[in-house]
C-alpha cells in the first residue's frame, strides 16, 4: 500500500503536525497517549477534517484542503476498528458482520465473509448479541465487521488496550495473519512498544504532536535516544527468525546473527517467529566468555556508539547481517575501550527473552 | 349489569376519543422527531426559545391554548384561512380541530422522550456506521432510528393517553359537538351537567380506565420486548 499524510490540525492548545508515508503491511503509530495517534487514524479515517493538508491512500485523494478536496468517512472503503469496538448492540453478531458488506458494491466485495469468521475464530457467535459477548471477543467481532466491508486500508485503534493480557494473547495471532494473509494494509495505534514489536512491518513515532522518526519496524525501535520515556526501557532490537528445534525445555531458533536460545516452546518448527532482544538485556564481552550461564553468545563487529541520557552508551552490533542493540553504561564503554569496527561478542541471557518477546 | 352497556352516542364518543387520538399522535410523530433532534443535538440560536414554545402547552392552562388555537386557525385566523384556501382543511368545530388540539397537548410529552432517547445515543456508533459505508440517511435509518426506539414508542404512547384525556383546549377549540366533536371526556363533562347522567358518566369513565391501563400495559410490553433485543440474546 500507499499511504501519505501532511497535515496541521489543532485541537484546543494541541497542535498535530505530521507528516510521514508509508508503505508497509502493517504501519504503527506509536507514541505516548497525547501524541496525537488516535487524531491521525481519525483524520485518516474522516471523522474529523483537518485545518490544513492533504492525506492520500494508494492514490485516493481523501482530503486536499488546498483543493477544497473532503472525501466523507462513509466514501473512503476504509474498515476502522475503535478501540471500544463499538459493535451495535441492536444486531446479532451476524448483522453486525454483514454491515459495511451492505454497503459495499457488490464488485469491489472480495472478502469472503467465511474465511473472514474462520480467521477470527467467530463461528459460534455468530447468533450472539454483542450485549452478552466478552471484551476479547466484541474486539473480534469488531475486526471482522471491518474486514468484512472489504476496505482498502483498516486503521485500527488500539484494539488491544482496553482488554488484560489473556485476551491480548488471544488476539495477538490473529493480528499477525492478519496482517501476512490478508491484502488490506493496516494502519496500527499503539502505545505498547511490545504489541508494536510484534506487529509492525513500519512505525511511525510520535510525541507531542510531531513525527519523531518513521521507518522500518527495526529501525525505528533501535532508537533508543527518542523513545517514549516510558517505553525506553523495553527499546531494543527487533529481528526475523526461524524456529529450528525444542531442545531441553527451550526453543532454537535459527537468524542471519546465529542460533538463539529462548524459553518456552510455542511455536513449532519451521514457523517464522519475531525476536525482540531489549538493548538493556545485552551485554557485551571483547573476548568469547566460558562458563558462564547466558545462553546466546553472538559474535559480531561494532558499527555505532551513541551516548543516551543518562551518560548511557548505545552500541550496535553487527551480527552477519542482524544489528544487536546494547545498552551498557558509559563506565563499562571507558572500561572496555569499546570503539566502532571493533570484535566484540554479544551476550543475552534467556531468560531475559521472555516467552512475550518472541512473536 | 345491563347499566355497563353503551348508548350508540356513547360509543360514538369512545369511537371519535381513539380517532382523534391516533390522528394527533401520528400527525404530531414526524414534528416530535424533528423537534426531539433539534433540540438534542441542534446547536442553533433560538433553541431555548424553540424548547420553550414546545413546553408552553404543559404549562399554559389549556383553555389558553385552546383560545389561541381558535385565534391562529379558526376560519378567520390568519393560518386556519390560509389553511382553508389552500387545501381545503377546515379545523374549526371539527374533529381535526380536534384531533390538532390533542396533538398539541400531547407535544411536549412525546418531544421530551424521544429527546431523553436520542441524547441516549452514543454517537460514537453513529460514527462507527459512517466509515463501514453508511451515508448519514442509512446511519439514521440503521442505526439511530433503531436505538432510539423504546423512547419514540414511549413518546406516542404518552401523547396518545394525553389525546385521550384531552378536556380544556378541545371544548375551546372546537365546542363539544355529539358525533363531531365530542370527545370522551367532553361526553363525560356533558353527562355530569345534566340530571340523572351519573351512570353515563360512569359508565364512559370506566371505558378511560380500561384504555389508559391498555396504554400503560402496551408500552411497558413493548419497552420490554426492545430491551430484551437489545442486550440479551
Amino acid at each position: 500500500m500507499s499511504l501519505s499524510l501532511d497535515i496541521r490540525h489543532r485541537q484546543g492548545s494541541f497542535t498535530l503536525e505530521a507528516a510521514f508515508t508509508s508503505s508497509g503491511r502493517l504501519t504503527a503509530l506509536f507514541g505516548p497517549s497525547g501524541s496525537g495517534k488516535t487524531s491521525i487514524v481519525n483524520l485518516i479515517g474522516g471523522l474529523i477534517c483537518p485545518d490544513e493538508g492533504r492525506i492520500e491512500s494508494e492514490g485516493r485523494v481523501f482530503v486536499d484542503t488546498a483543493h477544497g478536496v473532503f472525501l466523507p468517512a462513509h466514501r473512503r472503503r476504509i474498515g476502522y476498528v475503535f478501540q471500544d469496538a463499538r459493535l451495535f448492540p441492536h444486531m446479532s453478531v451476524r448483522q453486525n458482520l454483514g454491515y459495511g458488506r451492505f454497503f459495499t458494491p457488490p464488485a469491489e466485495r472480495y472478502a469472503d465473509m467465511d474465511a473472514v469468521v474462520d480467521l477470527l475464530g467467530i463461528r459460534e457467535l455468530l447468533e450472539r448479541r454483542p450485549g452478552n459477548l466478552s471484551g476479547g471477543e466484541k474486539q473480534r467481532v469488531a475486526i471482522g465487521r471491518a474486514l468484512a466491508a472489504s476496505p482498502r486500508l483498516l486503521l485500527m485503534d488500539e484494539p488491544l488496550a482496553s482488554l488484560d493480557d489473556a485476551r491480548k494473547a488471544e488476539i495477538l495471532p490473529y493480528l499477525e495473519r492478519l496482517r501476512d494473509e490478508s491484502k488490506v494494509p493496516v494502519v496500527y495505534v499503539s502505545h505498547a512498544l511490545a504489541e508494536v514489536a510484534r506487529l509492525a512491518t513500519d512505525v511511525v513515532m510520535l510525541a507531542e504532536g510531531r513525527v519523531t522518526a518513521s521507518g522500518p519496524v527495526d529501525a525505528v525501535l533501535a532508537r533508543l535516544d527518542i523513545l517514549p520515556p516510558e517505553q525506553e526501557r523495553e527499546g531494543g532490537t527487533v529481528i526475523e527468525a526461524r524456529v529450528v528445534s525444542h531442545e531441553g525445555g527451550l526453543t532454537v531458533l535459527r537468524s542471519a546473527a546465529g542460533e538463539w536460545r529462548v524459553p518456552g516452546k510455542a511455536e513449532s518448527p519451521g514457523n517464522r517467529v519475531r525476536l525482540r532482544i531489549r538493548a538493556r538485556d545485552v551485554m557485551i564481552a571483547t573476548e568469547r566468555p566460558r562458563a558462564i550461564s547466558a545462553l546466546n553468545i553472538l559474535e559480531g563487529r561494532i558499527v555505532g556508539i551513541s551516548g543516551l541520557p543518562r551518560g548511557d552508551v548505545q552500541v550496535g552490533i553487527d551480527c552477519a547481517g542482524d544489528t544487536i542493540q546494547a545498552r551498557i553504561t558509559g563506565f563499562s564503554a571507558q572500561a572496555l575501550r569499546l570503539c566502532p569496527g571493533m570484535r566484540v561478542f554479544a551476550l543475552v541471557k534467556a531468560i531475559s527473552l521472555d516467552p512475550g518477546a518472541v512473536a | 349489569m345491563e347499566w355497563l352497556a353503551l348508548s350508540p352516542d356513547e360509543w360514538n364518543a369512545v369511537r371519535l376519543s381513539l380517532k382523534v387520538s391516533a390522528w394527533a399522535t401520528l400527525v404530531s410523530l414526524p414534528f416530535g422527531l424533528l423537534v426531539a433532534h433539534l433540540l438534542a443535538r441542534g446547536r442553533f440560536p433560538g433553541r431555548s426559545l424553540l424548547n420553550g414554545i414546545v413546553h408552553l402547552p404543559l404549562i399554559l392552562p389549556p383553555v389558553v391554548t385552546g383560545y389561541l388555537l381558535l385565534l391562529g386557525f379558526g376560519r378567520r385566523g390568519p393560518i386556519g384561512h390560509v389553511l382553508e384556501q389552500a387545501f381545503g382543511i377546515v379545523f374549526s368545530f371539527r374533529w381535526t380541530g380536534a384531533a390538532l388540539a390533542c396533538g398539541i397537548m400531547g407535544f411536549p410529552l412525546m418531544v421530551r422522550a424521544i429527546r431523553l432517547s436520542v441524547e441516549a445515543v452514543d454517537r460514537r456508533l453513529e460514527a462507527a456506521a459512517g466509515t463501514l459505508g453508511a451515508g448519514p440517511a442509512w446511519v439514521y435509518l440503521t442505526v439511530t432510528l433503531p436505538l432510539i426506539l423504546p423512547g419514540v414508542i414511549a413518546g406516542m404512547i404518552l401523547s396518545f393517553a394525553k389525546a385521550m384525556g384531552e378536556f380544556g383546549a378541545t371544548i375551546t377549540f372546537v365546542s363539544n359537538i355529539p358525533g363531531e366533536t365530542q370527545t370522551l371526556p367532553s361526553a363525560i363533562y356533558t353527562f355530569t351537567q345534566v340530571p340523572g347522567g351519573d351512570f353515563g358518566a360512569m359508565r364512559l369513565t370506566l371505558v378511560s380506565i380500561v384504555v389508559a391501563m391498555a396504554a400503560l400495559v402496551a408500552s411497558e410490553v413493548l419497552s420490554r420486548r426492545v430491551s430484551r433485543r437489545m442486550d440479551l440474546a
